[in-house]
């Protein structure tokens, strides 16, 4: 695939800020939930839907899809945000998260909102599921690809391993594990709470393709994960490099901000700086 | 052997081998029957695969490896990953069944099997070999008596601890054929085989595998053997039992447990596994608000296991053909007592 033009690069960084938006709207009407990640995963959950991935909102089960396996089930918010804004269901809906009879539930679940693939928030799961996913295309002949998106904090969870070995064992190149590199995890930095580093060295050492990129940047995130999906006989890693937080000034960097909702007078704050960001985007064309 | 009328009826409407002659009754492990009802599931479908967690011959995955070796697929040690990758699997329409001892599946995967097998609703089997204290010399460690509890609290899990080999066999194809996450329990020693290819089985439905009005005896799995023994002897004291092959643990055949109680009185539990949370606690819990009765339990009492042999276990943790007698006995005279006579 070619490479973003400065129109598409716009258009995706105004879905992305979108997306945002309609984070901190479901986060204050739900009155509980988790902004840091969710923010900082705005730019790669609106690269995939709206132009890395094949797949149909108004068809969600479509056969060939690529499949999209959110394994940190918290950040669900961005989740939900970008398929709002993707077309899987109104954006409004977004307001009744975590609420009794939503079909967003606080953590997600595939049998309750058609798009989902796989029920999660239990950590460390998801490549594990994924590696089974991408074993049954390659059994099939499919030639979707099914694409894992992951904490860094999580990899403390063994499972999380042994899905890497496994997914090393068979060689499964439809597989993309994408990491949120925020180094924070709910009791501070993850270099303190259980080291992960070298971080990219365990991944090659079991037998994985490694991208690096700045996870903001969504024009060098796609650039990876086109490159990931060229790598043949290996399944790929892309860590992207991330702020907890990103595009709201007060939460950026903060880990308190993993699991607290904004107040409303915070929401407010938080969607007049994003509209301002918007503009700017809208002003760059 | 005596036994009465009735109770040889029963015995032939379920075309059961003739269990009083020790001499004929062939002594086969349940896990063989697991071997050769996958094969047969896999031949009947082509979406049937199977997953090992390096235990291919002591959980009898083998045949089916050889069979279908393209849907075979080996992991290693690793029972999280076996369940949550079979999870996967299921989503692209495939019928996984995932093999380890019990105790390590589902005893070390649990969480996996309710988030991503049962809330998540996939057509995952476990096949849990090497369950009960039957294990033997193994030790504790490796003789699961808990996994029946773990797994019939998961909702949408349909848990399954067939009889005999024989039996075995064809829980696995019921559990092939129908959709939806289920857990088969075996045994590892060999065992009594006393169903025959025309005995009937349907998941979900009780079997009366003899008759009687004094006392019903509710067994599952390789103990059902033992109940029928002693059965057979207590009939040679006027004392007539009816014995219940409960195999499907989860969704329980909950009229035909009232209908035991109602009939007989008094109940006695037989299961290898704790009696806490068990085939027995269902019982007690269906009884309890729809037909209260006394209520014995044979089963491990709040123990672990050790090595020994099947037979020494059996007899240490209480679960034997006295043991049976005697629980029935107990059974008996707290129903007579409660009855006034």
């Amino acid at each position: 695939m070619d490479s973003l033009s400065p129109e598409a690069l716009r258009d995706l960084q105004l879905h992305a800020n979108d997306v945002r938006q309609g984070i901190i709207r479901s986060l204050l009407a739900a009155g509980s939930g988790h902004p840091g990640g969710s923010l900082d995963m705005a730019d790669i959950f609106t690269a995939l839907y709206f132009h890395l991935m094949r797949h149909d909102p108004t068809n969600p089960d479509r056969p060939d899809r690529d499949r999209l396996l959110l394994s940190c089930g918290h950040i669900a918010p961005v989740r939900y945000a970008a398929m709002a804004c993707a077309g899987y269901f109104p954006v409004e809906e977004l307001l009744t998260l975590r609420r009794f009879g939503t079909r967003l539930q606080g953590h997600p679940e595939r049998v309750s909102l058609p798009g989902l693939e796989t029920t999660s928030g239990p950590l460390g799961e998801g490549l594990a599921q994924g590696t089974g996913m991408a074993l049954g295309a390659k059994m099939d002949g499919a030639d979707w690809r099914v694409y894992v998106v992951t904490s860094d904090g999580e990899h403390q969870c063994g499972l999380h391993w042994e899905a890497m070995m496994t997914a090393g064992k068979f060689k499964l190149d439809n597989l993309t594990c994408i990491v949120d590199r925020n180094v924070i995890q709910i009791d501070g930095s993850t270099e303190d709470v259980m080291p992960l580093e070298p971080f990219a060295d365990k991944y090659r050492a079991f037998n994985w393709e490694v991208f690096e990129c700045d996870g903001h940047d969504i024009a060098a995130f796609v650039d990876a994960v086109e490159k990931a999906k060229q790598v043949k006989g290996k399944p790929q890693v892309v860590i992207a490099h991330t702020v907890m937080g990103k595009g709201v000034s007060f939460m950026e960097g903060d880990y308190l901000w993993h699991g607290k909702p904004p107040k409303k007078d915070e929401a407010e704050q938080a969607l007049r700086e994003l509209s301002e960001a918007r503009e700017l985007i809208g002003a760059g064309r | 052997m005596a036994s009465t009328t009735s109770a040889n009826a029963a015995s032939a409407a379920m075309h059961l081998v003739d269990y009083a002659d020790l001499g004929a009754i062939k002594q086969v492990p349940t896990r063989n029957g697991f071997g050769e009802g996958l094969i047969e599931a896999g031949r009947r479908d082509e979406h049937v695969i199977a997953i090992c967690a390096d235990l291919s011959e002591s959980t009898r995955m083998e045949g089916f490896k050889k069979a279908f070796p393209k849907r075979y697929i080996e992991i290693g040690v690793a029972e999280q990953m076996l369940v949550a990758m079979a999870a996967g699997l299921a989503a692209t329409g495939k019928v996984p069944f995932i093999a380890s001892y019990a105790m390590f599946n589902p005893g070390r995967s649990w969480e996996q099997v309710r988030t991503t097998m049962a809330l998540n609703q996939t057509n995952v089997k476990i096949a849990g070999a090497h369950a009960g204290v039957s294990v033997g010399p193994d030790g504790a460690t490796h003789q699961a008596v808990e996994d029946v509890a773990i797994m019939r609290v998961i909702p949408k899990m349909t848990v399954v601890v067939p009889c005999d080999s024989v039996q075995t066999k064809k829980a696995t194809l019921a559990v092939a054929a129908r959709w939806g996450p289920a857990y088969l329990r075996f045994a590892r020693a060999e065992s009594a085989v006393v169903t025959t290819e025309e005995t009937p089985f349907e998941l979900g439905v009780a079997q009366t595998f003899r008759e009687g009005g004094d006392v019903a005896i509710v067994a599952c799995g390789i103990l059902v053997y033992n109940a029928l023994v002693a059965a057979d002897e207590l009939a040679k004291d006027g004392i007539e039992c009816r014995v219940v092959n409960n195999h499907t643990i989860k969704p329980m055949d909950e009229p035909a447990i009232v209908a035991a109680a109602r009939d007989c009185g008094a109940v006695v539990t037989v299961e290898e596994h704790q009696v806490q949370g068990g085939m027995g606690s269902r019982v007690a819990e269906i009884l309890a608000a729809q037909h209260p009765a006394p209520i014995e339990f044979i089963g491990m009492h709040d123990r672990f296991g050790q090595s020994g042999t099947p037979q020494e276990l059996t007899e240490e943790y209480g679960m034997g053909v006295a043991s049976i007698r005697a629980a029935v006995l107990r059974a008996l005279g707290r129903k007579r007592a409660r009855n006034g006579r």
